[in-house]
């Protein structure tokens, strides 16, 4: 494929340059008298390649649609999601509408009213009707959209905390995350960079009692169906906790706690099985297993296989490992969830083992 | 300061000067007049423009095909790719970089400078700008911004690699990254610089618009040119000081100790004294500016492309006034829509739902100006020169990003594509690719004016179609890359195999990068060669009713050689039939210009 491209494009900027040196050849001496002004010969040429052009726009959206919209994100394993990607359809069918018939339009006048010896161009200057309805049709579709998009904003920002939440912390810096889940407690110990010491990595107050039993781990685990609320908390500079699968976004700043909730509605093992992914996962090993043929020719160690996992990543440009800022993320089903917790070492033991 | 003392020995009597022999250094470098500092202006954006793309071309390369070595990293980067392997760090630096040249250096001084400069005071029937003196000033500290940008480029630790956003505590903090000790310290005095020039040069425009019009030329009779220059002009006075404040209180983090942007910070094993300042200040100051800036870099370009329409169509623009409405519209929502760039900043998420709703306003001044556009063309005589098929491809591009606005001005939708590929391409195709277009119409049109030669449109075809296949071919693919969620500003997206598959895709955008930089050269060879050789212009070559074609293809200073023409009608009199709708008003020619006066057989309108 790759090679495929490069072999057109050169080929085709190879066209370029020897049309270029034709085209300056034929257009110095031969016709000296040419204004470089577009003549009617040039109109109707320009119009037949507007056409021309009009065919490869259209052809590149669809192909587009057709051939990358299968790289598009999986439906959404949050429940918000659902919300989020009903809008984003509704959206989009809108714009993909309007996209059509307003360059179908451009292009099409641009080449049906080319210009034409003892053609005449109508003075046409103003129609207070026409203006008023294309003022007023965006005007009410915005407005749908408008109204749709801020009741999901407010259900998706409104946090409320329940018995049955769970709050987790998410903590950045220069270039990993970690995960601090409260405890048996159900309460999160106080924290600051200044208590930074050691093993203490994210600055709990020891003195505070509500860390004792805090738990700090560097894979996220989420238990399906379940509320949970993220704190985040940034240690150096901004960072921002993106989890694409589940339409879910919040920048981490220092100095500051923001937060973000959802409720996850699907399990990794849920994921893994859609077709969607079975598809894109069993696309991707047969790149990976091309790029280690090339890689083991030159002896370096062949790519592992690929399995799906959920994964946070960090979107908000960070320093030079930006780009490999990454937490894996597994959800599972609530009893797995408690199983997995317990065991993990609470914030006392790790500190009393130093 | 030679200069304005050889004026006053010599000019005291101002008709004499007019024969007075300049100078070299009077002439081409130290100019006062607007036409020679409109090609200053012209020439400096172009070679930044050339610098800015050579470096997306650069990192482009690295996206298609990550980690391998090229020697033209080795022989442009040096040091910052040893073995030909591209720097992460690196990466991060041209895309700022890049950023910041394109966004300040060629679309905003680039664009607005050139013809704001030329086309202000021939378009109102000017001898000059108010002050010649301070439009010389102004482009001399843009010429010193641009040095120092550039400079920065060749120091030990690299240029300012934050992003063109550049947010502290990343671009406060050299531990975070290289490029925020020296690099961001010159990134910063460059924009210090760069922001005294665009205010001077903005009140020197704004002044001369409301001063300085001719006779008769009153505001609804100017061009939609002069319009969108002069509004554009009125958001860089109210947007630029705010950035400037944002760049001292970085400065002062930085440099003084204080805490403004900078607080709890924990780097390098070390607690950082700073307590009580907020990045997110920092982000609701520079976007205070951010976002109004990319209309100081559309609104020109929809000034010149309504003009160029209007003349090539041999059509008035379809619905003048509701043209001037939508500038004064956009002009106005865009200082009160700053917050969508923020939803997900950890602001109170009320502001985000109010940011929605402005944001959303805006896009109903923009589809009327795409609309009457589309219906500008609509039973026109359409003249196919290069600067009416870009202003064709203006509308296109403008429209195909302007949609994708809707989407990321909701704030539910953002949530998933803030911050990814998707918002690369919404603002490639709706400032960058637009304002570009914008410009080249506008330099195609006008070279015949600057120049007094004509550019070989054969050449300008093959620009134009190769660009415009190639400025889709890259952006409209990778709105599907920011869709799957791949974020922006990633050196490569190898530490997630899930991004494998996009491969294909990233190679494919960079081929057609090539392609579109590629077919530039073309351009700077035709706009070179046409200085010297192209051939001679006439007077009016598009056969335009506005003014600058009054004056004759010899630059003279003062413009016009006898009085200053008086105006009569609004600039669109093309293809308007005489009352009895036998011939046009003037009999065997489709246009009127300004300063012809009303006929008798013909029908007032209200211009
Ligand atoms: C050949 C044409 C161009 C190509 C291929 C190109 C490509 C890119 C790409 C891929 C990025 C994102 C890199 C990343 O986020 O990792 C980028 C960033 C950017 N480009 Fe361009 N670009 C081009 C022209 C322009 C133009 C005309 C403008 C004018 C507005 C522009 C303005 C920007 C800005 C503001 C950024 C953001 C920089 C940042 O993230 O700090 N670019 N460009
Ligand atoms: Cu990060
Ligand atoms: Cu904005």
């Amino acid at each position: 494929m790759t090679t495929l491209l490069i072999i057109i494009v050169i080929a085709l900027l190879g066209i370029t340059f020897w049309q270029l040196s034709k085209i300056v050849k034929l257009s110095k001496p031969a016709d000296s008298n040419d204004t470089e002004i577009a003549d009617n010969k040039d109109n109707k040429t320009q119009a037949k390649l507007m056409l021309v052009f009009t065919v490869f726009l259209y052809g590149l959206m669809f192909y587009s649609f057709w051939e990358y919209g299968k790289l598009l994100l999986p439906e959404s394993a949050s429940e918000h999601g659902h919300t989020f990607d009903q809008l984003m359809l509704i959206s989009m069918g809108l714009l993909i509408f309007v996209q059509m018939i307003t360059q179908f339009l451009l292009h099409w006048f641009a080449y049906k009213y080319h210009g034409k010896k003892g053609r005449k161009a109508l003075f046409y200057a103003d129609n207070d009707k026409l203006e008023f309805i294309w003022t007023i049709i965006p005007v009410i579709a915005l407005a749908g959209l408008i109204i749709y998009g801020l009741f999901s904003w407010n259900d998706i920002m409104n946090l409320e905390e329940t018995d049955d939440t769970l709050v987790i912390e998410i903590y950045a810096y220069q270039f990993d995350w970690r995960a601090r889940y409260a405890g048996d407690d159900k309460t999160l110990g106080k924290a600051n960079v200044r208590f930074i010491e050691g093993v203490n990595q994210l600055g709990l107050d020891e003195s505070d009692p509500y860390t004792e039993d805090d738990i700090i781990v560097s894979e996220l685990h989420l238990p399906k169906g379940k509320p949970v609320i993220f704190k985040f908390r940034s240690q150096d500079v901004l960072h921002s906790a993106y989890f694409p699968h589940f339409r879910a976004q919040m920048n981490v700043v220092p100095g500051m706690i923001t937060q973000f909730g959802f409720t996850p509605t699907l399990t990794t093992a849920e994921m893994r099985e859609t077709d969607h992914m079975i598809d894109k996962v069993h696309n991707i090993n047969e790149i990976r297993q091309e790029n280690s043929i090339e890689l083991e020719a030159k002896g370096d160690m062949p790519l592992e296989e690929y399995e799906f996992d959920y994964f946070m990543l960090c979107n908000k440009i960070c320093g030079a490992s930006h780009y490999n800022m990454q937490m894996k993320i597994i959800v599972e089903e609530e009893e797995d969830f408690d199983a997995w917790l317990s065991e993990q070492q609470t914030f006392q033991e790790l500190t009393a083992k130093k | 300061m030679s200069v304005a003392i050889q004026h006053n020995e010599s000019g005291n009597a101002h008709e004499e000067h007019h024969e007075h022999k300049q100078t070299f250094i009077e002439k081409y470098i130290f100019s006062y007049d607007h036409k020679m500092i409109s090609k200053q202006y012209l020439i400096t954006g172009l070679i930044m423009g050339v610098i800015g793309i050579t470096m997306s071309v650069l990192f482009r390369i690295q996206l298609a095909w990550p980690g391998e070595s090229f020697w033209i990293f080795d022989a442009l980067l040096g040091k910052f790719a040893k073995n030909g392997v591209m720097d992460p760090s690196m990466y991060l630096a041209l895309v700022t970089i890049h950023g910041t040249i394109m966004v300040f250096f060629v679309l905003t001084a680039g664009l607005s400078g050139t013809f704001s400069n030329l086309l202000i005071p021939l378009q109102i029937g000017a001898r000059d700008m108010a002050s010649g003196f301070l439009n010389m000033v102004s482009y001399w500290l843009f010429f010193i911004s641009c040095t120092i940008m550039l400079s920065s480029l060749f120091i030990e630790s690299g240029p300012a690699s934050a992003g063109w956003t550049v947010y502290p505590p990343l671009s406060a903090l050299p531990q975070a990254i290289g490029g925020s000790g020296m690099g961001m310290t010159l990134w910063l005095i460059s924009m210090a610089f760069f922001i005294a020039s665009q205010i001077i040069a903005g009140l020197n425009y704004i002044v001369t618009v409301l001063n300085l019009r001719t006779k008769g030329m009153s505001m609804t009779r100017l061009p939609l040119t002069v319009w969108a220059l002069f509004v554009t002009a009125i958001i860089g006075l109210v947007s630029f000081p705010v950035l400037l404040s944002a760049a001292l209180l970085l400065i002062m983090d930085r440099s003084f100790g204080t805490s403004f942007f900078l607080s709890d910070i924990y780097i390098q094993g070390e607690v950082l004294a700073h307590q009580g300042g907020s990045p997110v200040l920092f982000e609701h100051l520079f976007w205070f500016l951010g976002h109004p800036e990319v209309y100081i870099v559309i609104l020109p370009a929809m000034g010149l492309v309504s003009e160029i329409m209007a003349t090539n169509a041999r059509k008035p623009i379809f619905g003048y006034r509701a043209m001037i409405a939508s500038i004064l519209a956009i002009a106005f929502l865009s200082t009160i829509v700053w917050g969508h760039h923020m939803f997900v900043s950890g602001m109170n998420p009320f502001l985000g739902s109010v940011f929605t709703f402005t944001t959303l306003l805006i896009a109903i001044p923009s589809a009327v100006k795409a609309f009457n556009w589309i219906t500008t063309l609509w039973k026109g005589n359409l003249q196919m020169n290069p600067a009416m098929l870009f202003s064709i491809g203006f509308v296109s591009t403008f429209i195909t990003g302007g949609l994708t606005g809707i989407i990321l001005g909701d704030s539910t939708l953002d949530i998933n594509v803030h911050d990814t590929y998707f918002v690369v391409a919404h603002f490639h195709l709706v400032m960058g690719i637009s304002a570009i277009y914008g410009l080249l119409a506008g330099v195609y049109h006008w070279f015949p004016k600057m120049f007094g030669r004509m550019m070989n449109k054969n050449l300008g075809y093959v620009h134009f179609w190769i660009t415009a296949i190639g400025a889709y071919g890259v952006f409209f693919p990778m709105h599907f890359v920011g869709l799957a969620g791949l974020p922006r500003r990633y050196y490569s997206n190898t530490a997630f195999p899930y991004f494998d598959d996009l491969t294909d895709v990233n190679v494919l955008i960079t081929l057609f990068t090539i392609l579109a930089a590629s077919v530039q050269v073309v351009f700077l060879f035709n706009f070179f060669y046409s200085i010297f050789y192209g051939k001679k212009a006439t007077q009016n070559p598009w056969n335009s009713t506005t003014l600058e074609w009054t004056t004759p293809v010899k630059h003279l200073h003062g413009n016009w050689p006898g009085e200053l023409p008086t105006v009569y009608r609004w600039s669109y009199d093309y293809s308007k039939m005489n009352k009895d709708e036998t011939d046009y008003i003037l009999a065997g020619q489709d246009f009127v210009p300004q300063n012809v006066p009303i006929q008798d057989n013909e029908e007032e309108t209200m211009h």
